[in-house]
């Protein structure tokens, strides 16, 4: 077909966590440019399993920008070269006809790669799990806007409320630091009336969770806001240390 | 860092002002006064304790978070992101190590020859009738301390002359080319740490951040390392 692209993939292979892993470039012929990124990786498989070889390994799931499954840290950068977009949403114009494109799993201690270029990000769960919830006593349905909340709160509450938790933040930042995800967690219950009990006791268990799994600390260079693929804002970060610091050392 | 970093930089503040005495053409009368006030006034003494103490907790705390950031990436990227930060805020390191050496140099070349090494002395004879003043350089024999008394309506003051060191030093190209180049280090330092302190200490309100950054910009960055740049500059061209 006519404007289908000639690729070269330099592809991150590796067995398992324990063992080292190293590059291997693959090509990757006639690609259309509406292919998602992903879509371009299924077709690279299909003719490695053509030829019996092992399949690239990669997490997907929904394939439509909100799950939070897919990563890939392309030429450098968390979900590829296009701002605000998941790797399943990237597609295949934003790349020329033979480039040679550099395919890295997210690397970080705290993620540890699964196989290829899956990792396993079930820190974020555990992060979540100690505190990323809000406690209700089973009853009835509330009846809606019985609680009035102004809309410029409710605004800023859902805009952290759509960190898919997908860990861009931690790949693109130099320490490799959660703090983008966990303050974009509290932030979402700390501005609404029904995360207030349980505010404080969250912003402690989350931290302390997050520092348990060993991610690096903030130093403000702000390349996560820069690589979030839902624009998360370090604001978010900010708020985050204001709670942290007054569950410290205001609340008990 | 946050705390130590915005301590240092309130004290820029106060450096820049009293070293703006420096530029008074007095023969440094003005500037040797405050240079005996401040190495003697008990207060000030503590202050400058916290401030070194500060300088040392701000380096060795870098160090250590440093360290423990690097373990949190152990298998390095193949490819470095080309964008979403400027460059001084993922090179304070850097920034800091020269500002570090700056530091070390510019206390051997003044604070150390101040209290134990070959400052000159000179004595100030200012007419209190007439208000001139008349200095001369003294020997080392004929100072014991710094004093200042009034005999025969004259005024006389006997002080180390840090002034003159100043300018000596000043005169030497080398010295100024590190002077000038420590604060453009110090103006990259201070682009990203000062509204760096107040994003860590949650102090990030949206009526606020504008002036945060302002101040942090233009005063932090551009004005107070163009006014100690002035300084090396204008003895060497004086």
């Amino acid at each position: 077909m006519s404007g289908n692209m000639n690729l070269t993939l330099k592809v991150w292979r590796q067995k398992s966590s324990s063992t080292p892993g190293k590059f291997v470039t693959y090509k990757a012929p006639d690609i259309s440019p509406d292919m998602s990124f992903l879509e371009m990786l299924d077709v690279v498989n299909e003719h490695l399993v053509k030829k019996s070889e092992e399949p690239i390994q990669f997490d997907h799931d929904c394939r439509e920008g909100i799950c939070g499954m897919c990563s890939l840290v392309i030429n450098g950068e968390p979900h590829g070269p296009k701002r605000a977009t998941t790797t399943c949403q990237l597609h295949m114009r934003s790349f020329k006809d033979n480039d040679t494109i550099v395919i890295e799993p997210f690397r970080a201690g705290s993620f540890p790669v699964v196989r290829d270029l899956a990792v396993d990000r079930s820190a974020f769960d555990r992060i979540q799990q100690a505190g990323g919830y809000v406690s209700v006593g089973t009853g009835g349905v509330p009846d809606a806007n019985e609680i009035a909340i102004p809309k410029v709160i409710a605004d800023e509450a859902f805009n952290s409320a759509t960190c898919i938790g997908c860990g861009a933040c931690v790949a693109a930042c130099k320490n490799a630091s959660a703090m983008l995800f966990v303050s974009a967690k509290i932030s979402q219950y700390a501005l609404l009336p029904q995360g207030q009990p349980e505010r404080y006791r969250r912003a402690e268990a989350m931290v302390n969770q997050m520092d348990t799994e060993g991610f690096g600390s903030c130093t403000n260079t702000y390349a996560c806001e820069a690589q979030c693929p839902k624009e998360i804002k370090v604001t978010n970060i900010a708020r985050m240390n204001r709670e942290f610091f007054t569950a410290e050392f205001v609340k008990s | 860092m946050c705390l130590t970093g915005l301590f240092l930089c309130s004290f820029l503040i106060i450096h820049l002002t009293g070293n703006f005495q420096l530029f008074k053409n007095d023969d440094g009368l003005a500037f040797n006064q405050y240079a005996h006030f401040m190495t003697h006034f008990t207060p000030i003494k503590v202050v400058s304790y916290l401030l070194y103490s500060s300088i040392l907790v701000h380096t060795i705390w870098a160090i250590i978070i440093t360290q423990k950031n690097k373990k949190s990436r152990p298998v390095a990227y193949a490819v470095q992101p080309k964008e979403g930060s400027i460059w001084s805020s993922r090179n304070m390191g850097i920034l800091g190590t020269i500002l570090f050496v700056f530091i070390v140099v510019h206390m051997s070349n003044f604070w150390y020859e101040y209290h134990w090494g070959n400052t000159p002395f000179i004595e100030y004879r200012t007419d209190l009738n007439t208000g001139t003043t008349v200095s001369k350089e003294i020997s080392s024999a004929e100072y014991t301390d710094y004093v200042s008394y009034v005999d025969n309506g004259v005024e006389i003051i006997k002080s180390k002359d840090l002034y003159k060191a100043v300018a000596f030093s000043f005169q030497q190209w080398w010295i100024v080319a590190l002077y000038v180049l420590a604060m453009v280090a110090l103006s990259f330092h201070l682009v990203h740490g000062f509204q760096s302190a107040f994003q860590t200490l949650g102090w990030n309100h949206s009526k606020y951040k504008p002036l945060i950054n302002f101040v942090g910009i233009w005063v932090f960055s551009v004005i107070i390392p163009i006014g100690f740049a002035a300084m090396p500059l204008y003895f060497l061209f004086k």
